[in-house]
Formats: C-alpha cells, structure tokens, sequence
C-alpha cells in the first residue's frame, strides 16, 4: 500500500500525539507548520508550463504566507519544479503593476491614471477607430464555373464587415472563460486580426 | 496530445525528440522516471546534449532542422525491416488507398511533388487526390502491393532516405541511427508502446507541421496510435495555450476548432457545405459531419435571443477574411511594420520579445496610433518606446498600460497538455487595483456597448452580443455559456417515441445532444459536458477531484474533466483488434464486452475503460466503426493529401542553413513557404558572416519571454543573464573562454551574452564538412531587470520565416556569428 505525502503526515501527525514514540519534527517542517497553522486552503493551479500541477495557497488575513505543491494531485503528488514553488513571488512582488499607466504621443514616461478614464478613452478609440474603418465589403479571388465547364478565377466584392485597422494579440496566460470573451468581444468589433502565443 | 502526463509511465520505448522534458517540463519528467524505473528506454535525440538526454538509454545528436530526414530513415528501417505493426496498418491505415496514377514525388521531380507553380510558390493538388471507385469511395489493395497505393508510395519516398545520405544531412554517427531505429522500431509489436514527445523544437520550423506528421506516420506504422504508452504528445509550453486554442484566439479558428468564415461563403449554409466533410463509407463514422450543429449552437451562444433561422442565426454579423487570406502573427507584424495598423492590443503577452526578428516587431509597434497592454508587469512591448534604440519623442504611439491580476487573485480554468481543464480558485484580492482580466473585458465590453446604443457603424454585432455578466462579472456564468444550454426542451427524434435528451434552461449534458435549429446554445462544442446538470444538479465537472483509477493505467477519470467527453486518449479504439479486444493484454485501454449492457441504448454490447471514441461497436461487429472517427475516411493518414507541401514529409534546408545545396534534393528549402520581402527581413545561407547554426530554447528558471520570471527574484537569482552556449572545439577556433562576454549576430540583428563552453554541443559532419551550432536562451529582455549585462531577446536574431501550414516562425534553425565582444 502506498502512503502519500498527505496521509503520511496524517499519521506522523497522530503519532505525535502519542508523546515518547514520536521522532522530533524537522526545523523546516515546524517552521512551516507554524506558518501554515490556522491558514486558510485555496487550490490553484500552476500558470507556468503546461503540465497542470496542483498548488496549495495558504494565506492568512487574506495575506499569502505559503505555497506548495498539492499532495493529492495525481499529476505532481506534491512536487514542484522550481518555477511553480516560486508562484508566491507573483503577488509578494515590489514591481507589480498597481495602477493603470498611460503615455501620451512623443512622452518620455508613464503617468498613473484612472481605470475609469483609461477604459472610457479606449472604448473611444475602439469606435473611433472601427466605425472610420470599417469595411462592409472586400474584393476577393474565386474561382468560378463558366459556361463550357471550365474553372475562372474572377475578383469580387464580397461582405465582410470587419475593421482591418486593429489586431490584436495574447493570450495563453488567461483563464480558458477570459479566453471564450476576449475573442467574442474582439469579433464584435469586427477584428480578424486575432493572434496569441499558439502561433509561435 | 493524443495521450496525457501520467500516460508516459505506461510506454516500452520514449522517444523525446523536439523537447527537452527535464529543463522544461520537469515534473512531466518524473512520468518518464517512473516508465524507466519498470523497464522502458529513453531516446532523445536533439542538437545538443539536455537535461533530458543525461537520463536517456541512448543520445542521438543531430543538426537543428534536420528531424524529417532523421525520421524518413526511420520509416526506410521500419518498412526493409518489416517492423510494422501489418493488421493495425492495413485495417485502420490509409495504406491501402490508391493515389491518382498521376502523382508523382520528389525522388521524381528533383524535390518536388506533382502540380508545382513556382510563381505562386504553391502546388495544385489535382495529382494527389485517391483514386475514386463506382461507390463514390477510394479504391482499395488490401494487399498493400499495387504500385498506386498509399503504402508503396511511402516505400518509395522513403527508398531515398540511406543511411549514409541521412547521416551526411543530420550530422548523427551511423551507428547512433541505426540504434535508435531499432529499438524505436521495437515498438511495432502488438504488446509494446512507443509514445514520442515533442515541443518549439518541432514545431518552430519551415517545415514543422511535417516534422510532426513524420512522426504520425511512424507511430501509425508501429499501431502506436490510440494505445496507452502511445500517442504523439505535443509538451505545451504555457499553462492555458491548449485552452486558449481550443477557445478560438486565432485568425483562423473560432472556438472548438471551427474555421473562421471566409468572405464568399455567402450565408450559414454556405459555411456548414464547405466545412463539412463527406465520405459514403458507411463505416466511417466522420465525427466533423456533426458541423453544422456546432456552429449554429455557437452562434446562438454567443447572440443569444437575436439569432434566429429567419436572420440565419446572425451569420453575417462575424467577421469575414478574405480567400486565401492569412492574418497570422508574422503577416499581422509586416501589416503593422507597413504602418497599416492604427490599434493593438497585447493583451498577457510580450510580442517585443516573443516573435521572431523582434527588432521588426518592435519598429512596427511605433507605427501604431494607440496601443493596449494588459499585464502584470512592465515589459519590452509596454515601453517599447523607451527601448534600445528608441527615441521616445519621435514615437507618436499612444500606450495603455493595465494591471491585470494573477491567478491566485481570481478564479476559472484552465487547459494543460492532457487536454485536462482544471479549476483554479480565488486565494487573495487583486494586488494593488490590478483587475481579472474578465473584468476588464467586461467593463471595456460594456463601455463600447454604451456609445454603439448612441449610433455607430454596423452595431448590430456589438448590441446583439449576449453579454450579460453582470457588473462584477460571475466567471461561472461564461463557464456555463461554453458548456451550453438547452434552449427548448430537446428530443432525440430518432427514437420511437422520441426520447427527451434535455429540459429548457438546463446546461447541455455533452456536445452529442447538441442541435442544428437553434434549440441548444454552446460556446465551444468542445468542452460542453464541462459544466453541466445531472438529474438536476449543476456540477463543475473541471472541478473534480475524485482519484480513482479504475484502469491502472493513470487515466483518473473523476479527476477534472477533459475534453472531449473525458475521453484521455484520442483514437482509443485502434487500442483493440477488429473484435474489440485489446491488442496489448497488459495495458488494456479499451475492451468491448458483447454481453454486458449498454446504459443507454440498454442492449448488450458496451466499451469498457477510457470513454471510447464513440459507442459503436468494434469495425469487425454490426454496426461497427472504424477508429479515426476524425478523418472523413476513418483512417489514420500514412498519406496526408491535406497539407500545403506535399502529401509526404521530405526533407528541405531551413531558410537558412549551412549547406549552398541540400544533400537530399536540387529542392534545397520548402517550395510553399512565403518568403517576407522587407530589408528587415533579409536572411543569408552558406555566407561567411554567419556560418553557425544556432537555436533557442528554454531554462527551467524561466518561463517564455521571462516577464513571470525574471520578475521573480528568486528564479533570476538562478539564471540572471543572456548566454550563448557552444562547444569546446568552436570556442578553442574562436579564443572564446567559458565566462567571456561575447556578441551573437544574425542578419537582423545582435545580442550580447555570456559564453558558456560545454561538451553539450558537437561540431556536426555534414557532407564532409564541420559544421558548428551554438544555442541561445530567449527568456531575457532589456526592460527588466534594468541591467545591460542581463541582455535582450535572442528573437532579435530569428528570422521573418513560418512553416508553410502554420506559419509558425523558424526559430529553432538559423545562422549566426559569434565574436569576443
């Protein structure tokens, strides 16, 4: 029978409340009892590479104290490469991006804005933009059948409705849910130009 | 992947080839241990001595860009070797399909394959087609010996393919290919699994797509498709790109592999005609005929109410490409490098970095009017304008800045490798006023919305958009839209009396029960059975964290949800022999049990074990199936007429390469693939200012362009600087010394780095010749940290080239200089 990290320290755990019988506890696995004890679980899942692995998130007063791997996920069983034992790094991290920045044409830096004002500017940009561009028809190539049986190949103008005028690119960082409304959101705008990191 | 992680532990023989596991995917690799802890090989054959390679049975090293020769001589073996696996090869192959009299390949045409038009740089693939009988079917030789068959036309293409000549071309011993071949070959045995896993190292080539449908040819061959321990496993390389493909972030796809619609396709009908495919083979159970339920269900997913089959279900208010239009990455880069965007969006990613000939990216993004950047840090694309080179006074380019949450600050899913959608849930607040990303699509959403209900051009798309979220925007909801709902209460009209499949309101149980008239809804065929209803009772399905594992062989059925149908492996009925029974005993994947009875059609005969692809029954039984049920044929493609250059794989040069001729062809590099004519985009061959292979790849501390990584103070610590790395015998040519500061140039540009001398690279003999290659990390930019002795992209250096299918850049072979700088 095979004893998993998990159970292992369930056992170890009530071994020692069994006194004399019970080897001391490591420094570093006190120092992380102490760290963990009372923290509330929250189960992620690593954002690096494409394995998938199980992390558990202990946080306290809604403070992050300690990440690990997930002992009860069948495809890291607890382990973790030294990327994803890192993840704490991500919100405990000084150079996070706090407020939304704007730079103007020809600045030579960033200014803190709103996110009201930020938004309202681009959803501006974006109808600016589409409706002065927007394409209701376009020319392509077809083939097409003529009288004698032959193939043609004659130009015509087709409906499109797009914007040729913006593109956008990302992401395989975002949520499978962010995924489905970005690319809903950009076609309703009419853009085709739609490319993330599968393409490279 | 056709396969999944824990599914390694399962093979006989791994071939890692195109990847390198241990540095890039570490845990994955604990799955390669334990296949090796009960016995299996590991091959890895790769330019340079990995990781990876220090754990293998047996190392092949080869020339980047040289993978189609090195398999084609593998297929040679495999075929004079008579190591294929005949009863899978002829039963569920095209083997024995008879091509067009006409075709002709490139042992006949001087590297080319009938129908080539140099001007166009394309071929006309009339030559390719089958051969077509009174039954409207393919005609047939069972016995594999017709001179017009697929089989004998592989034998052919890959007669060419000596040992001496692939020697010559990749630069690996003889003796290490004909290793590797034997016992890669040794899985052609019905009760041995061979699996092949690759990576960038594949695909990031002018000829990727047929790098990998080489390999799709030798595991057909060997019946190593479908089988557990088998399968070609693509090791992605971010944690949600299998997800944010699937959901449709591509020029070319809308969610579940559906293709964008072109501007001829005048309405719906249009569409689902030329979308769908057709075949008479009754035994052919040609999944993708299902298309028009999809689309429709899509359509009414996402214009709700508004589309109806009097409005063709608001068919025109999608975008539409051109014919023959391609607006993929590097196209969308020389669009904009023209000054023809106004608008962008880099929404959790660094182009500034990730593409290649990133200084062209990087001039195109100050041709822009405005430009949006959602991410978590600062990064070369946000500031671009204050990058190497720039000067911010002269670049007019407007740039938004916004702070997105990570994703311990949010909650959803996300899709791995093993096609295993996972829940993630929310630990902490948003840091700072950083916001979900959802979040901030739903309020941008919402804002353009309000001024399109004042007027504006062709609204119609904008307002009928069922988004309806909320303010603070319920991610559960947008889950449930993907997985889809019944919208009325829906029969299945085959049964007498029909049979109720699903209530209105209620979330759609699986992606067969959805309809062509509007009456379901589904964000994404795919992944409905995601989030859906049983007896009542909604339940997240890719929240699950059941660990039973009834099979043994690592499937866990109850443990999240992946798609499709929770099916693990893909093609799982070429597991079994024409009776169902499992080819391999030990490992039995699948196994139909003619007596035990089906739950729903409540009559005997059943699969048990992984969810079978599809219920029939085995191809030998009434009415039974073959097992490719994504091919129209139902067979697994040893010839791939399909793809843009060539129905084979044959081997050509990368765009730039060491070689003034190829060894194999008077074709020296891919005939189909587009050639970028930008100054910026000048690429050189056999030129004397860059003689030396070069490649990149990846480090287990960082991740991608490094924006999550080099952020995080702990994985710089470990790798905190640009090296370039190379052998002993180039360094000693050269008077570089481990540690020396050392310049790295391409025809588009230069990088700084350290040298890092090892015995991991080999000087290559090719055609006689010493050819050296050196390899590069691409992980660092100028941005952060903030340190000139840190470096900047090693994409300053790739070329302006894709592979002809994909158009995904050659960044894995390309050629340098290195100097002491």
């Amino acid at each position: 029978m095979g004893v998993s990290r998990r159970d292992f320290l369930k056992i170890s755990g009530s071994t020692l409340l069994l006194g004399p019988l019970a080897a001391p506890a490591s420094a570093d696995a006190q120092e992380r009892e102490s760290k963990t004890k009372g923290a509330k679980e929250t189960r992620t899942i690593c954002p690096y590479c494409s394995v998938g692995c199980g992390i558990v998130v202990h946080t306290k007063d809604g403070k992050v104290v300690n990440t690990e791997g997930d002992p009860d996920h069948p495809i890291n069983e607890g382990t973790l490469c030294p990327k994803g034992a890192s993840i704490v790094q991500m919100v405990k991290n000084d150079t996070r991006v706090l407020k939304p920045m704007y730079r103007a044409p020809g600045a030579d830096s960033f200014k803190e804005v709103e996110w009201d004002w930020a938004l309202d500017t681009i959803a501006k940009k974006v109808k600016e933009t589409r409706d002065r561009t927007f394409k209701l028809t376009s020319k392509s190539k077809v083939k097409e059948k003529q009288p004698d049986g032959t193939d043609k190949e004659v130009e015509k103008d087709f409906t499109v409705n797009r914007t040729d005028a913006i593109a956008h690119v990302g992401s395989a960082a975002l949520d499978n849910e962010e995924c489905y409304l970005l690319q809903k959101m950009l076609r309703s705008w009419g853009l085709v130009y739609i490319e993330h990191q599968a393409r490279i | 992947m056709t396969n999944h992680w824990i599914d390694f532990k399962n093979a006989d023989v791994i071939l890692v080839m195109g990847a390198n596991p241990a540095s890039n995917h570490p845990i994955a690799m604990k799955w390669v241990m334990r296949a090796k802890e009960k016995g299996a090989k590991l091959i890895v054959v790769d330019p340079r001595f990995t990781q990876t390679a220090s754990k293998a049975d047996l190392f092949a090293p080869m020339r980047s860009g040289t993978d189609i020769a090195f398999l084609g001589g593998m297929i040679k073996y495999i075929l004079d070797n008579n190591l294929y696996f005949k009863d899978y090869v002829v039963n569920y192959t095209n083997a024995p399909f008879l091509v067009n009299a006409d075709f002709k390949g490139p042992g006949e045409l001087n590297g080319l394959f009938s129908g080539y038009d140099e001007k166009a740089r394309k071929y006309d693939k009339k030559t390719w087609g089958y051969q077509m009988g009174e039954d409207g079917m393919p005609k047939k030789d069972p016995t594999l010996k017709s001179p017009n068959c697929a089989f004998q036309l592989l034998k052919k293409q890959y007669s060419r393919y000596t040992l001496d000549k692939v020697s010559s071309i990749t630069g690996t011993p003889k003796d290490k290919l004909e290793a590797v071949y034997k016992l890669y070959g040794s899985t052609g045995k019905r009760d041995k699994a061979g699996t092949e896993l690759y990576a960038m190292g594949w695909t990031q080539h002018s000829v990727g797509t047929q790098n990998i449908r080489a390999m799709a040819i030798i595991q057909l061959l060997l019946g190593n498709i479908g089988i557990a321990g088998g399968g070609i496993n693509a090791l992605r390389g971010e944690s949600n790109v299998q997800g944010s493909t699937d959901q449709g972030l591509l020029f070319h796809l809308l969610p579940g592999y559906n293709a964008t619609p072109s501007a001829s396709l005048k309405d719906l009908n249009a569409y689902i005609e030329k979308f769908t495919p057709k075949t008479k083979d009754p035994k052919s159970v040609n999944w993708l005929s299902n298309r028009a339920k999809y689309i429709t269900s899509y359509l009414k997913a996402i214009y709700g109410a508004k589309a109806t089959k009097e409005n063709d279900f608001g068919f025109a208010w999608l975008p539409k490409i051109d014919e023959g239009q391609n607006a993929s990455w590097l196209m969308l880069f020389d669009k904009m490098f023209k000054g023809q965007f106004e608008g962008f969006f880099a929404w959790g990613q660094n182009p500034a970095c990730s593409g290649a000939n990133a200084n062209k990216t990087r001039a195109a993004l100050g041709k822009l009017k405005w430009m949006v950047n959602v991410n978590l840090f600062d990064n070369e694309t946000a500031s671009f304008w204050k990058g190497p080179g720039m000067n911010p006074k002269d670049i007019q380019t407007e740039v938004f800045m916004l702070p997105c949450a990570s994703s311990i600050e949010k909650e959803g899913s996300i899709t791995n490798s093993s096609r295993l959608a996972q829940w993630r849930y929310k630990a902490i607040e948003p840091i700072g006023q950083s916001k979900p990303d959802a979040e901030i699509m739903n309020e941008l959403f919402l804002k353009v919305r309000e001024l399109y209900k004042k007027g504006g051009k062709f609204p119609e798309p904008i307002l009928n958009l069922t988004w309806n979220y909320g303010k603070k925007i319920n991610i559960h909801d947008v889950a449930k839209e993907i997985n889809g709902y019944y919208l009325e209460d829906v029969y299945d009209k085959k049964a007498t009396p029909p049979k109720l499949l699903g209530k209105k309101g209620e979330l759609c149980a699986s992606f067969v029960h959805l309809q062509a008239d509007g009456t379901t809804s589904c964000g994404n065929w795919l992944f409905s059975q995601s989030y859906t209803q049983k007896e009542g009772k909604v339940i997240n399905m890719m929240a699950r964290r059941g660990k039973t594992d009834p099979t043994g062989l690592g499937l866990f059925p109850e443990w999240a949800w992946c798609w499709p149908v929770n099916r693990k492996v893909i093609y799982n009925r070429a597991s079994v022999d024409m009776n169902g029974d499992p080819w391999d005993q030990k490992r039995p994947l699948l196994k139909w049990d003619a007596v035990k009875e089906d739950p729903v059609s409540k009559k005997p005969g059943v699969w048990v074990g992984d969810v079978p692809d599809g219920p029939a029954p085995p191809m030998a039984k009434d009415p039974g199936k073959y097992p490719f049920i994504m091919m129209a044929e139902g067979k697994g493609a040893l010839y791939g007429p399909g793809l843009n250059d060539g129905p084979f794989p044959e081997h050509y040069e990368a765009l730039e390469c060491p070689l003034e001729e190829s060894l194999m062809s008077k074709q020296r590099i891919n005939p189909t693939i587009k050639i970028f004519g930008e100054k910026e985009d000048a690429f050189y061959s056999c030129d004397m200012r860059y003689p030396y292979v070069a490649t990149t790849y990846r480090v287990t501390e960082h991740w991608q362009t490094g924006v999550m990584s080099r952020h995080t103070p702990w994985l710089l610590e470990m790798q905190p600087q640009q090296f370039v790395e190379m052998s002993r015998e180039l360094a000693a040519d050269k008077g570089i010394k481990g540690g020396d500061r050392v310049k790295v140039k391409s025809g588009r540009g230069e990088i700084f780095a350290v040298a890092v001398v090892t015995s991991r690279f080999k000087p290559f003999k090719i055609g006689g010749q010493t050819v050296h290659q050196v390899g590069m990390p691409w992980c660092f930019g100028w941005q952060y940290p903030n340190d000139p002795k840190a470096g900047d992209s090693a994409n300053l250096l790739t070329p302006t080239v894709g592979d002809a299918n994909t158009m995904i850049p050659e960044s894995k072979a390309f050629m340098v200089n290195v100097e002491k700088a």
